[in-house]
């Protein structure tokens, strides 16, 4: 590595964020080595996936600086580097999309405007779909696959852009036990081959063995950084907000959204 | 066949087939977003730039095309900043569009039958200019529809991944929002703004009752918004001996026509998928082995040509036959 001491993938040093003029996190100092496995765990609403957004620049910092690989996020322009997973409950749109097509556009980072696939480019792609294991699915259109299936073909369209550092938004959330373990097994390889990865998770599930370092969240700031932790230990009083147990097929709809700024509908309605 | 050797005749069929072409390019896109309605919301704003061109004696064309970009870029605006209310907000927009349109054709003493051109097309008065118009505009649009489909694709797809792909979210919106407000006006003349939304929207819909891909989905909502574009001119030509008919509702009718008839078929198609798709590989809590006596026997044996779907279980599939799930067993079938 001809950058050392420069190319630490994450460094963010009293990092704040607001949502709709809400302080939601605050004083956040996260540093994360290349080869890490980083789980953020914490309660619903405890700010983990504020957080993924704010280190993936979809959230604005309100203080603090964070850098990626050196470089302040204002100038950051190697977003080939980075894959990153929304959470999201599936990943259908308004027309119909192949599962090739959804994880070709993960390859755009690396792609010239107006240029062709190039040879790399459909190698990289077919690699991304046969390291999630849906090489048999890639002419079928993404709706017709099963929710679990669905978010593998998401961390394929991450995969395809061969990034450095991964963030995944609960990639586990709503998907049963078969596809956690083959995402699991997905992630095991990214990580043989030397990825940096920060996940957000509730319930670690088959991936705990894979976590090497937890961060807790709780109200917006870190309660803990070091060495994994199991389930039980994060949701134990000390980690969470208050004890509200949660049941991994309660929110599969939205699976650990929480809303930071409440919605207004009638601004002039007492309370 | 004579009636194809009239200049006007020919004007009209160009200007149809690449109206066909851009309009359903776009629409594509929008379907994708899920604003299908983006189109009629420009479309009703392009009302009161056409309005403007006949009150100012400008060329109507290019005033409607500058006020739906306008509009264009301020419902993109209001989308992105707005949560619950957009759809509220761009309601505002259509209303304000339409009646501002209304009022000024009024104000400059021009005739409804004049803003009626516009409306509902008027396609056979188009002039030697408006065609090249129509073609340079609609050249651009298919151009960044499918030279750009990549990132349109992205960006539309999942915009919060495109943006941490490095790609300016907001430079495609626009874009898309522009491209959309364009071929609006372009196809402004050949099915009129009232009706314009359905050119983009309608053979979206026809095509993905039977595509499971993007590119097979766009391609074949070209080609369908082209056959029923130049189709719906010549019927109405045709029909125009006899009767009024504007070439825009037979335009729009046609293309639902095609709707209508794949409908059906793409019902078949995802019921079929449906029943095909694999049960949980879970093993039966008990082995059960089928009787006879829930009214059929088992004269035939379960195969791939016995009539009786077929469907993945785990390591074996599981025949479905009148609501059971029988999976060969030795020389039996087990209830699954």
């Amino acid at each position: 590595m001809p950058l050392t001491g420069h190319s630490t993938p994450i460094e963010l040093s009293g990092g704040a964020v607001a949502i709709a003029g809400r302080p939601i996190l605050r004083g956040i100092d996260l540093r994360v080595e290349t080869g890490d496995f980083v789980a953020l765990m914490g309660a619903n609403g405890s700010g983990k996936s504020t957080l993924v957004r704010a280190l993936t620049g979809l959230l604005p910092l309100t203080a603090g600086s964070l850098r990626l690989y050196g470089e302040p996020l204002d100038h950051f322009e190697a977003w080939h580097r980075i894959g990153f997973v929304p959470q999201r409950a599936g990943a259908t749109s308004g027309v119909p999309a192949s599962v090739w097509e959804v994880v070709a556009a993960g390859r755009l980072t690396r792609r010239r405007l107006l240029r062709p696939l190039t040879r790399a480019d459909r190698a990289a792609i077919s690699d991304a779909i046969e390291v999630v294991g849906l090489t048999d699915k890639v002419r079928d259109g993404v709706s017709q696959l099963s929710g679990g299936q669905q978010q593998r073909t998401l961390i394929a369209r991450a995969l395809a852009g061969e990034p450095d550092l991964f963030f995944l938004d609960e990639p586990t959330a709503g998907v049963d036990l078969p596809n956690q373990v083959a995402l699991t097994e997905a992630l095991r390889q990214l990580k043989e081959r030397g990825a940096t990865i920060v996940l957000v998770a509730h319930e670690l599930g088959p991936l705990r063995t894979l976590v090497g370092r937890a961060v807790v969240m709780r109200d917006g700031r870190i309660a803990y950084d070091g060495p994994a932790l199991s389930d039980q230990d994060v949701h134990e009083a000390a980690f969470a907000a208050q004890h509200a147990h949660h049941h991994p097929h309660q929110s599969e709809d939205h699976p650990g959204r929480h809303d930071h700024a409440p919605q207004v509908v009638s601004p002039l309605e007492r309370r | 066949m004579e009636l194809f050797e009239y200049g006007f005749m020919q004007r009209a069929l160009l200007a149809a087939l690449f109206t066909g072409l851009a309009a359903p390019a776009v629409g594509t896109y929008l379907v994708q977003r899920r604003m299908a309605l983006m189109g009629d919301g420009i479309g009703h704003v392009a009302v009161t730039g056409v309005a403007l061109g006949l009150l100012t004696g400008t060329s109507p064309t290019w005033t409607a095309v500058a006020v739906a970009v306008l509009g264009a870029v301020l419902i993109e605006v209001i989308r992105e900043r707005g949560h619950t209310n957009g759809d509220v907000a761009l309601a505002l927009l259509f209303y304000g569009g339409l009646a501002g349109g209304v009022l000024l054709t009024g104000l400059g003493g021009q005739s409804a039958a004049r803003l009626q051109q516009y409306l509902f097309g008027a396609i056979t008065t188009t002039s030697v200019t408006d065609v090249f118009i129509t073609m340079g505009l609609a050249a651009v649009v298919i151009g960044c529809c499918l030279g750009l489909a990549p990132q349109l694709f992205a960006v539309a797809h999942d915009q919060e991944f495109a943006r941490v792909a490095g790609i300016s979210v907001r430079a495609y919106n626009l874009l898309v929002a522009v491209l959309a407000a364009v071929s609006v006006t372009v196809a402004m003349r050949t099915v009129g703004l009232l009706l314009v939304s359905a050119l983009m929207v309608v053979p979206v819909a026809t095509s993905q009752q039977l595509t499971r891909s993007f590119r097979t989905t766009l391609l074949a909502a070209m080609a369908l918004g082209t056959a029923a574009s130049v189709g719906g001119l010549v019927i109405s030509a045709f029909a125009s001996e006899r009767a009024t008919v504007a070439p825009g509702p037979s335009i729009v009718l046609l293309s639902l026509a095609g709707f209508v008839a794949t409908w059906p078929i793409g019902i078949w198609l995802r019921r079929r998928v449906r029943l095909q798709a694999p049960f949980l590989a879970v093993d039966p809590p008990i082995h059960e082995q089928s009787d006879d006596e829930h009214g059929h026997d088992h004269s035939h044996e379960h195969g791939p040509r016995c009539g009786h779907p077929a469907v993945e279980h785990g390591d074996h599939v599981d025949y479905i036959h009148d609501g059971h799930r029988h999976a060969p067993h030795g020389g039996h079938y087990d209830e699954h």
